[in-house]
C-alpha cells in the first residue's frame, strides 16, 4: 500500500486488455460492480466538501486495515491532484466512469490485482466496487468483487434497509447494488442483421444493451455491454445467472452466424477482413470509429484463421491505445482532433504492420 | 393535422394531460414539443436517469390526478422534504438521485410506484450485512422451513412435519420478540 497519492502508470496494461480467460472469440470482458453507501453520510452527490471530505478518509482509512490489506496491494489514487490527462487514460481503460472524472473534487479511485480491481470513492455513491476480467468469467468476478465488499463491511457500516437493501443514490440500484455486465464482440450478428431482433428479446428479459463506453455510448466496432437492468428482488446469484445464460446463448448464435457467413461467403468476408487489416497496416489517417470497425475485422479475421500470424499485441489493448488520452500520452504532446488521427493512424501502423515481412 | 403552436408544421406529437381533473389535448410539431420541453432528447444524451426522471415525474402527475379537484395536493407534493438531509421530492424528480439512505424512508410511498417500474421486485433478497440484519435473516430462514414444511406435507411425512411445525413456531416467538 502506497500512502502518498500517486500519479497514475498511464501507460500500463490493464488485465482485461491482456486478453485470455474463456470464451474470448466472442466476450472481451467481464465486469462485476457494486455500489455501496456509508450510514449516516449523506450521499455525494448533496454532500458538502466538509461531509466528501470526511467519507474520503474513512474509505482511506479502512483500506489500510488488514482486512483488506490481505487481499493484495492497493494502490490510493486521489483524483484532485492527478492530471486531466491522466484520468481521462483511467476512464479509456474502463477503471473509472466519466462521471467520476468529471468531478474529481475529493474524489478517489483505489486500483489492484493488475488493474482488475478498481474502487471508485465518491462517485455517484460513496463506494463502487468493480472487478473487470478478461472474457468470459462473470462468476469469479463475482466471487472477488464480493470478498472486497464483506472486507469493507468490516471498516465501515453500510446504509443497508429490510425492505430496500443496500441504499444507492439512484433507486436503480437499490437492493443487490449489483450491475453485472459482459462485453460482446458480435460481427456476425451484426452482418447478417440479426442484432435488432435479439436486442429487443434481450430487453425484454430484463437486460441492457450498451456501446463500448457505457450508457449513451455508441455501439462501435460491433462491441456490445449487455447487462442487468434491475438490482432489486432477485439475488446477486439470480442476476448473474441471468446475464450468464443470454450471454451463452448469444455466443453460440454469433459462432453459429460465423460458420455460416465464413461458408456461404468465405471469398466476401475474407476480402472484408484482409481489407481492413491492409488499412491498419498502411493508412496514414483514420479516425476513431473507423479504426474501430477495421480492428473489428481484424479481430474476426484472427479468430476466423484469415489472419494467420499470431498478433504479439491484443485486439483489446489497440482498443484502449487509440482513445485520444491514451494517444497523448503515448506521444508526449497535446493533439487536436485532426492531429489524433494521425497518430492513430501512426500507431496501428506499428503494432498491426509485420515487423520482417 | 398542423401544429398547435406554430401554426406551420405538421403535428408529431400528441399529448394528452390531465390537470386538476380537466383532460387537455395537445398536437405539437417536434421543434415546438422540444421548445416545450415535452419531447425527451433522444440521441446524445438521453441517458437512463432522465428515463427515469421521467417515470417519477409521470407518477407524481398520477397521484394528482388522484386527487383532482384538492389543490393543496400539489402544493404539498413539492414540499415534500427529506428530514435528514433537506431534499425535497420536486429536486429529487428532476435529479433522478436521492441525497442519502434516510430519503428512501421520507419519500417512501413516493418512491413505490416507480420503484415497481424500474425494478424486478418490492423486496431485496440477497446478500445481508452481518451486523444489524438479525431479524431480516430469521424471516428468511422461518420463509425456508415453510417451504420444506409444504414439501414434507406433500410427501405426507407428517411426524417430520409436526417436528418441523414446532420449530417453525419457536422462531417466529423469536421474531416478534425481535419486534
Amino acid at each position: 500500500m502506497n500512502n502518498t497519492p500517486q500519479k497514475p502508470n498511464g501507460l500500463t496494461t490493464s488485465l482485461w486488455m491482456q486478453s485470455g480467460g474463456p470464451d474470448t472469440d466472442v466476450v472481451v470482458s467481464s465486469r462485476i460492480r457494486i455500489a455501496r453507501n456509508v450510514t449516516f453520510e449523506p450521499f455525494p452527490r448533496v454532500a458538502t466538501a466538509t461531509q466528501a471530505q470526511h467519507v474520503l478518509e474513512r474509505v482511506q482509512q479502512a483500506v489500510h486495515q488488514p482486512a483488506l490489506q490481505t487481499f493484495f496491494p492497493l494502490q490510493w489514487m486521489s483524483l484532485e491532484g492527478a492530471s486531466k490527462l491522466d484520468v481521462r487514460i483511467l476512464v479509456e481503460k474502463h477503471l473509472i466512469s466519466p462521471h467520476l472524472a468529471e468531478q474529481s473534487e475529493h474524489a478517489a479511485v483505489i486500483i489492484g490485482k493488475e488493474e482488475a480491481v478498481s474502487i471508485m470513492v465518491n462517485e455517484e455513491d460513496h463506494l463502487r466496487m468493480q472487478v473487470l476480467y478478461p472474457g468470459f468469467q462473470l462468476q469469479s468476478a463475482w466471487e472477488l468483487a464480493s470478498d472486497i465488499d464483506e472486507a469493507f463491511e468490516g471498516e465501515l457500516e453500510y446504509a443497508f434497509d429490510d425492505q430496500w437493501g443496500y441504499l444507492t443514490s439512484c433507486p436503480t440500484n437499490v437492493g443487490t447494488g449489483i450491475r453485472a455486465s459482459v462485453m460482446m464482440h458480435l460481427p456476425a450478428l451484426v452482418l447478417t442483421q440479426q442484432m435488432n431482433r435479439i436486442l429487443q428479446a434481450i430487453t425484454q428479459v430484463g437486460l441492457a444493451v450498451r456501446g463500448l463506453y457505457g450508457e449513451g455510448s455508441e455501439a462501435t466496432g460491433n462491441l456490445f455491454q449487455v447487462s442487468n437492468q434491475t438490482t432489486l428482488g432477485q439475488t446477486e446469484e439470480e442476476i448473474i445467472e441471468n446475464l450468464h445464460s443470454v450471454v451463452k446463448q448469444l455466443t453460440e448464435h454469433e459462432r453459429t452466424a460465423r460458420s455460416h457467413l465464413f461458408q456461404e461467403m468465405r471469398t466476401k468476408i475474407t476480402d472484408r477482413i484482409r481489407r481492413s487489416y491492409g488499412i491498419l497496416c498502411y493508412a496514414e489517417d483514420i479516425d476513431s470509429k473507423e479504426a474501430a470497425q477495421r480492428l473489428s475485422d481484424v479481430r474476426l479475421g484472427i479468430d476466423l484463421g484469415v489472419i494467420a500470424h499470431a498478433p504479439s499485441y491484443t485486439m483489446n489493448e489497440l482498443l484502449v491505445m487509440m482513445q485520444p488520452g491514451y494517444l497523448q500520452k503515448r506521444y508526449g504532446k497535446t493533439l487536436s482532433p485532426d492531429e489524433r488521427d494521425v497518430y492513430r493512424a501512426k500507431l496501428l501502423r506499428e503494432y498491426i504492420r509485420p515487423s520482417s515481412s | 393535422m398542423i401544429c398547435q403552436h406554430c401554426g406551420q408544421r405538421h403535428a408529431q406529437v400528441h399529448v394528452t394531460k390531465m390537470i386538476n381533473g380537466v383532460k387537455a389535448e395537445m398536437h405539437w410539431c417536434e421543434t415546438c414539443a422540444m421548445d416545450k420541453g415535452e419531447l425527451p432528447q433522444m440521441g446524445i444524451g438521453f441517458s437512463l436517469h432522465q428515463l427515469l426522471s421521467g417515470f417519477i415525474e409521470h407518477d407524481s402527475e398520477n397521484a394528482t390526478i388522484k386527487n383532482a379537484g384538492k389543490h393543496e395536493h400539489r402544493s404539498k407534493k413539492t414540499t415534500l422534504r427529506c428530514a435528514s438531509c433537506g431534499m425535497n421530492y420536486a429536486q429529487f424528480s428532476k435529479l433522478g438521485r436521492l441525497g442519502c439512505a434516510a430519503c428512501y424512508t421520507h419519500f417512501g410511498e413516493r418512491l413505490k410506484p416507480m420503484l415497481k417500474r424500474v425494478q424486478g421486485g418490492m423486496v431485496h433478497v440477497g446478500k445481508l450485512p452481518k451486523r444489524g440484519t438479525e431479524r431480516v435473516q430469521l424471516k428468511r430462514r422461518i420463509e425456508q422451513l415453510k417451504l420444506q414444511l409444504l414439501q414434507l406435507i406433500a410427501n405426507e411425512e407428517f411426524e417430520q412435519a409436526a417436528t418441523l411445525r414446532d420449530q417453525i413456531r419457536i422462531l417466529e416467538r423469536g421474531l416478534s420478540e425481535h419486534e
